[in-house]
């Protein structure tokens, strides 16, 4: 009976920081989805009755009310401090979403409009004889194309990143490995235009080679080495220091101790990373178009000739202009975002297959 | 095959910090040694100059000899892969190999090293886990991976696989302080049969410890944070427990200081 008479009193004063009882009011277990609802229903209300145009206002004011409705419910119902912390999740959540709904829709445009036109015979055929007006062609050369340059990239630029990693993590001091890890920091930056300008100058023109997949594959390297680095390191870093002392005292070689216990014990890691490079440069466009040159027809040798890649091939479709080369440019972005996807599903499970084991 | 250790006038820095002061000491063969002292003290850092994993860490320097039956450690032309070879460590976390099974962390040693016939490593296996009496315990699932088995097992797994490779030294830091008391008492039982065939040094803060394993017992102490440690006094475990001639080290094992 006292805590209802003093709970009445105008001031509020407590005189312990502890409060009089443990429990308090709650908003309900479905109050977040509730009010998920209500503020897009209100969003799409307002949106509709002030005639606005744009879906993004709509979901913009969605967002807001959401954000607002939680924290005055919460701060009637519950307190202030239970207010704060729901309006730093919801907009976790309002964040989350709008990093999602551009994927999604990504997705979607692809997956929909793509697979009108995949088929075997679009994977298995090229573009010879088909004019850009015509239906039909396939995308089997710049697939190939891509496959074979994104291989080659990956034989210069995996091996020679894990070396320098390794150097950098298990021997690297003083001012060399600073040196090093300042210009990987630079290369992370070099504009994929830069690099195959490079190749250009030094390959093509200067020792006076033409277009091949393997020139457009040396730029993709430049691309993928700092990434592969900067991936590789940080996997490196994370194996214990006590893993190496063990094997150095068992008297093991350090090159050794890199070999079969650093190295295995990160292989998860680097995996990933290397996949993620791959990922990387399997999407460009530019070194490809100045060094690689894009052809209709399928040339399988990398080291002679004007190849195709998928990302060349989706430009030259789409610039044509037309109904059926827009389809092929479509199928054409789904077979890369789905050749990338199979990649990162690779990676991913040689990571989970050969991460430490911890089961008895 | 257990060797006898002289130490004489070795001092041990990181970077430009001393860390340890001119220590000179005898360790016999075919028995155990055990560092007792304050945290920071130098007996750690003292035990890895005993097979030059002191220079493993960035900065780390030694002068002074360590002589292995009258072979200098620190010597010209001495490998410190052959040395750690010779002198086995077992640290004080239990640290497995995470990718490897059983079997192949005790065959680390000697895989890692040249290659060895599967009947000859199955061998030499067995026999090391024999004799970390870890062998009843796992030999149904000698292909899982070491790091499910107990803290305990653990590093019982990682005494086996210092012993695999057969060194004539065996160093010890703090193995039993990440253990239980059930753990321990395995481990200290275990360190009693070894030494019938290796050296032991063992780094320690439990003297009951020290008392129960050791044959002889080495006090360092350091004068004041930041000085380099420095060997109190070195002599029988009996004596150092019962009767020790430096006020000092009676101080410490009594609990009146440190």
């Amino acid at each position: 009976m006292s805590h209802a008479i003093q709970d009445q009193r105008p001031t509020r004063a407590r005189k312990s920081a502890a409060p009089a009882s443990l429990t308090r009011g709650g908003l309900p277990r479905w109050a977040p989805a509730g009010i998920a609802v209500l503020a897009i229903a209100l969003g799409c209300g307002l949106g509709l009755a002030l005639d606005l145009s744009s879906k993004v206002q709509w979901g913009l004011i969605a967002g807001l009310l959401f954000i607002g409705i939680t924290y005055t419910a919460s701060a009637v119902v519950e307190n202030r401090r239970q207010a704060k912390d729901r309006v730093a999740t919801s907009l976790v959540w309002v964040c989350f979403v709008l990093a999602v709904i551009p994927l999604l829709s990504l997705m979607w445009t692809t997956i929909s409009r793509g697979l009108e036109l995949l088929s075997g015979n679009f994977l298995s055929h090229s573009m010879n004889g088909v004019t850009s007006f015509d239906e039909g062609g396939g995308v089997y050369h710049a697939l190939l194309g891509t496959i074979e340059q994104v291989a080659l990239a990956t034989l210069i630029a995996a091996p020679i990143g894990l070396l320098t990693a390794v150097y950098l993590v298990e021997y690297g001091k003083g001012r060399l490995a600073r040196s090093v890890t300042f210009f990987v920091d630079v290369m992370t930056g070099i504009p994929s235009i830069v690099a195959g300008l490079f190749i250009l100058t030094t390959w093509n023109l200067m020792l006076g080679f033409g277009p091949s997949g393997f020139a457009g594959a040396m730029a993709l390297s430049i691309l993928m080495m700092p990434v592969v680095v900067r991936s590789t390191e940080e996997m490196l870093k994370l194996v214990p220091n006590e893993l190496r002392e063990a094997a150095l005292a068992l008297g093991v070689p350090k090159w050794r101790v890199i070999l079969k216990v650093v190295l295995p014990t990160a292989i998860g890691g680097i995996s990933t990373g290397v996949m993620l490079a791959v990922a990387r440069i399997a999407g460009e466009t530019a070194p490809i178009m100045l060094l690689v040159f894009g052809t209709q027809l399928i040339n399988g040798n990398p080291f002679e000739g004007a190849q195709s890649s998928l990302p060349l091939y989706i430009w030259e479709q789409y610039k044509v202009g037309s109904e059926p080369s827009y389809d092929r440019a479509w199928a054409a972005a789904l077979v890369l975002i789905a050749f990338v996807m199979i990649l990162n599903l690779v990676a991913r499970g040689i990571a989970r297959w050969k991460a430490p084991k911890t089961g008895r | 095959m257990a060797k006898r250790i002289d130490v004489s006038g070795l001092s041990a820095f990181y970077g430009t910090h001393k860390a340890i002061d001119d220590i000179s000491m005898t360790v016999e063969p075919r028995s155990v040694t055990a560092f007792i002292g304050p945290s920071g003290c130098g007996k750690s850092t003292f035990l890895r100059t005993l097979n030059r994993m002191h220079e493993v860490t960035p900065g780390g320097r030694v002068e002074g000899k360590v002589l292995l039956d009258d072979e200098n450690l620190y010597g010209a032309g001495v490998d410190p892969v052959a040395v750690r070879r010779t002198v086995g460590m077992v640290f004080q976390r239990p640290n497995p190999f995470p990718t490897m099974s059983i079997f192949d962390n005790v065959a680390a040693g000697l895989r890692l090293n040249g290659s060895f016939k599967k009947s000859e490593l199955t061998d030499i296996v067995e026999k090391s886990l024999q004799g970390a009496n870890l062998w009843n315990e796992v030999k149904d699932r000698l292909n899982k991976p070491g790091s499910g088995l107990s803290g305990g097992q653990q590093q019982r797994l990682c005494i086996a696989r210092a012993i695999a490779v057969e060194p004539q030294v065996l160093l010890m830091d703090e193995p039993c302080s990440a253990l239980d008391p059930i753990s321990t008492l395995a481990i200290e039982d275990l360190i009693g049969e070894l030494k019938e065939r290796f050296t032991i040094v063992i780094v320690t803060h439990n003297m009951q410890q020290a008392a129960r394993v050791s044959d002889r017992t080495a006090f360092f102490n350091l004068s004041a944070v930041g000085q380099p440690g420095k060997l109190i006094e070195l002599d029988d475990t009996d004596r150092i427990f019962s009767n020790p001639s430096v006020q000092a080290t009676e101080d410490y094992i009594s609990g009146r200081f440190g």
